[in-house]
């Protein structure tokens, strides 16, 4: 029998030299006259470790990473194909802390298939959510939705079945499920995993969306920067489709829907759903006012599901094991899980999949080892670039959406981008600005031009004129009640949370403790 | 002007997804992948194609940051400028490229190498994060910056 390799094929593998370290191992089987079989699987999520590869041995899968080519002959030479010692040994994949302390619903095949094979996503589960709602009817399938008390996972956290239900119920010759793919904000890669390492579970979600709605063409919108994750969906609706898992009778259910990826060309704000679907429909990436919401009138004007990336993989757990036991994880009305991202200036950076409730403490220490600095951590920007900066008095509030909203701020999407003592708050306030000025559709003005006076504003603030303090907040004030969207709409989140926090480093004198 | 070739090529792509709901951003990333950029001359053929008005199409294109107006050097630098790296040292690194390419962005002073900012790649956990001529990389400081430019200059 021919020796099992694993090496991921996602991106952040690749950009740490994955396909180098393939090759290698191939050339020094050869030498060997060892025979291996080489799986090029999706990431485990364990980043400072990758490129991480992985023996199958009789004891399991055993791990060895970061692995750089010119340490394969090494590898070898210790006989690591058979799990021997090396100092790059992380151990049994099972018995690595940081991931059997997870709770992996939605991420469970991650690292552990190959992203495209339909055979393995059949024998980890696939397809099973699908066959499941194949044989309930529509309503039944909502329900099961509304049941699970899935939110949306892109950071409104608005409740998936009550959206799936409103397109259900509307009359339409079309209707249309559209999958937000375009991950824009700093700070998250969860979408992009599931597009490289776990695509068929995107394209379950989907077709029981379609199925549950009555829809039978589908888009997935997919950012421009995301090339490796177009080319893998792609594929895999070719497979897909090909197996009778898509197409026109959906496993001889009688039932159609297509699907097609739409690629993004590096705008921003089409991550704000209307701006997307203007986007797919071939248009500028302007904001559409609402009502009418897209629920009702959507793509091409018609009925439309559009949910996340993760909201979408999260429901075919939810159809094949039932909605109670996905609504049994999590705390207060966040069901579930949440595929955290622990990003930036952290020691351990990772996708950890945990249930609503954990907090930001035990993210970034217990799973993330502290800074990778070795200072001290000063902010965390939760929830992207639109979300608050958090200083340390609320890292031991429990991760759910109204326990943060209780205290101004948002989980969002679960990005966490850790900065630490030497980070400039005022600088990433200004930052905040001017990405919104460079980002900004330009359909609303406080958005379009309060962006690029707040850079001023902040600007005045820093050259010592504290008068523009009260400016600046007015300035916030306007673009969080008068745009249009979010992008404007929630800019002044990172810019009054570093304000009220960290005033000192805009030059002001800490001011008591207001809200953020 | 397009010469008659590109011309052709332009409009045979244009004819391949005319049809598909929403076509002109797929036409324009055919377009891009075929060309390297959209020339300007291109757009009455794509509007009249599609039924538009030639400033509905300018429109678009120059909405989109990922579309080009004109050719790329032959070599393409793209550094991520997001919170992630910022927080692992972006800035510096932008800053080490913008000096060692003689640049504030944009061609470098021998036309070699276009240096672009970028806004996630989605490597957050390994930043700071770039793009060397369509390659990622991650955990970048200014000696791997200098080796990989270095590289890919030679190998162009």
């Amino acid at each position: 029998m021919s020796l099992q390799i694993y090496v991921p094929r996602d991106s952040a593998a690749l950009a740490l030299g994955a396909d180098e370290v393939a090759t290698s191992l191939v050339a020094q089987a050869r030498q060997r006259g060892l025979e291996i079989d080489l799986v090029r699987n999706s990431s485990r999520g364990l980043f400072w470790l990758e490129p991480l590869v992985e023996v199958q041995t009789p004891a399991g899968r055993v791990a060895y990473g970061p692995v750089a080519p010119e340490d394969v002959a090494g590898l070898f030479d210790a006989q690591f194909h058979t799990g021997a010692d090396h100092r790059l040994k992380q151990g049994r994949v099972d018995d690595i802390p940081y991931l059997n302390q997870q709770e992996r619903l939605t991420f469970a095949r991650m690292g552990v298939t190959d992203p495209l094979s339909l055979a393995d996503y059949e024998a980890h589960e696939g397809f099973a959510g699908l066959r499941r709602a194949l044989s309930l009817n529509a309503a039944e399938v909502v329900q099961q939705v509304l049941d699970s008390g899935l939110r949306g996972r892109g950071g409104a956290a608005f409740p998936a079945g009550i959206k799936w239900k409103t397109v259900a119920a509307a009359q339409a010759a079309q209707k249309y499920v559209v999958c937000n793919a375009d991950e824009g904000d700093s700070g998250t890669y969860s979408d992009r995993m599931t597009l490289e390492g776990d695509p068929f579970m995107l394209i379950e979600g989907m077709t029981i969306a379609a199925i549950a709605t009555g829809a039978t063409q589908g888009y997935i919108y997919i950012r421009s920067e995301y090339p490796h994750a177009v080319a893998v969906m792609r594929e895999a609706i070719g497979r897909a489709t090909a197996a009778g898992f898509l197409g026109a009778d959906i496993l001889q259910s009688g039932k159609a829907f297509h699907l097609e990826v739409r690629k993004a060309a590096g705008a921003y704000v089409c991550g704000e759903e209307t701006a997307m679907l203007e986007s797919i429909e071939g248009k500028r990436g302007v904001v559409r006012a609402k009502p009418p919401i897209p629920a009702l009138k959507g793509l091409f004007g018609q009925p439309t599901v559009i949910n996340n990336v993760i909201t979408f993989a999260s429901v075919p757990i939810i159809l094949a094991r039932g909605a109670d036991f996905y609504k049994n994880y999590g705390v207060g009305r966040s069901h579930g899980t949440l595929p955290f991202q622990l990003t930036g200036n952290v020691k351990h950076g990772g996708l950890i999949e945990k249930a609503f409730g954990i907090t930001l403490r035990q993210l970034m220490f217990d799973f993330g080892g502290g800074s990778a600095s070795g200072r001290p951590i000063k902010a965390v920007q939760v929830g992207g670039p639109l979300g608050a900066y958090v200083p340390e008095k609320y890292w031991d509030v429990p991760m759910d959406y109204e326990a943060y909203a209780a205290v101004g701020i948002t989980v969002g999407h679960g990005g966490i981008v850790v900065h630490d003592d030497t980070a400039d708050l005022s600088q990433l306030a200004r930052y905040a600005m001017e990405f919104c000025a460079i980002e900004s559709c330009g359909k609303c003005t406080p958005c379009r031009i309060g962006s690029t006076r707040g850079v001023e504003v902040i600007d005045r603030l820093k050259s010592g004129d504290t008068k523009a303090e009260a400016l600046l907040r007015d300035l916030c004030d306007t673009m969080t009640h008068g745009s249009l969207c979010a992008m404007g709409g929630l800019t002044p989140n990172p810019v009054l949370s570093a304000l009220n926090h960290y005033p000192q480093d805009f030059g002001l004198c800490a001011t008591g403790e207001p809200h953020v | 002007m397009l010469t008659e070739t590109t011309r052709q090529a332009v409009q045979s792509l244009v004819a391949a997804k005319k049809h598909l709901p929403g076509a002109l951003l797929p036409i324009l990333h055919d377009i891009q992948d075929a060309l390297g950029f959209i020339p300007a001359q291109a757009l009455g053929d794509i509007a009249q194609a599609l039924n538009l008005s030639r400033a509905e199409v300018h429109g678009v294109v120059s909405f989109y940051h990922f579309f080009r107006h004109e050719p790329a050097a032959p070599q393409v630098v793209q550094i991520c400028r997001a919170e992630a790296c910022q927080s692992m040292g972006a800035d510096a690194l932008w800053a080490h490229a913008c000096s060692r390419l003689q640049t504030q962005g944009g061609r470098s002073a021998d036309g070699a190498v276009t240096l672009e900012p970028v806004y996630c790649l989605g490597l957050c956990s390994s930043s700071p994060a770039m793009v060397v001529n369509e390659k990622l990389h991650a955990r970048v400081d200014a000696d791997k910056f200098d080796r990989l430019v270095a590289a890919a200059g030679s190998a162009a």
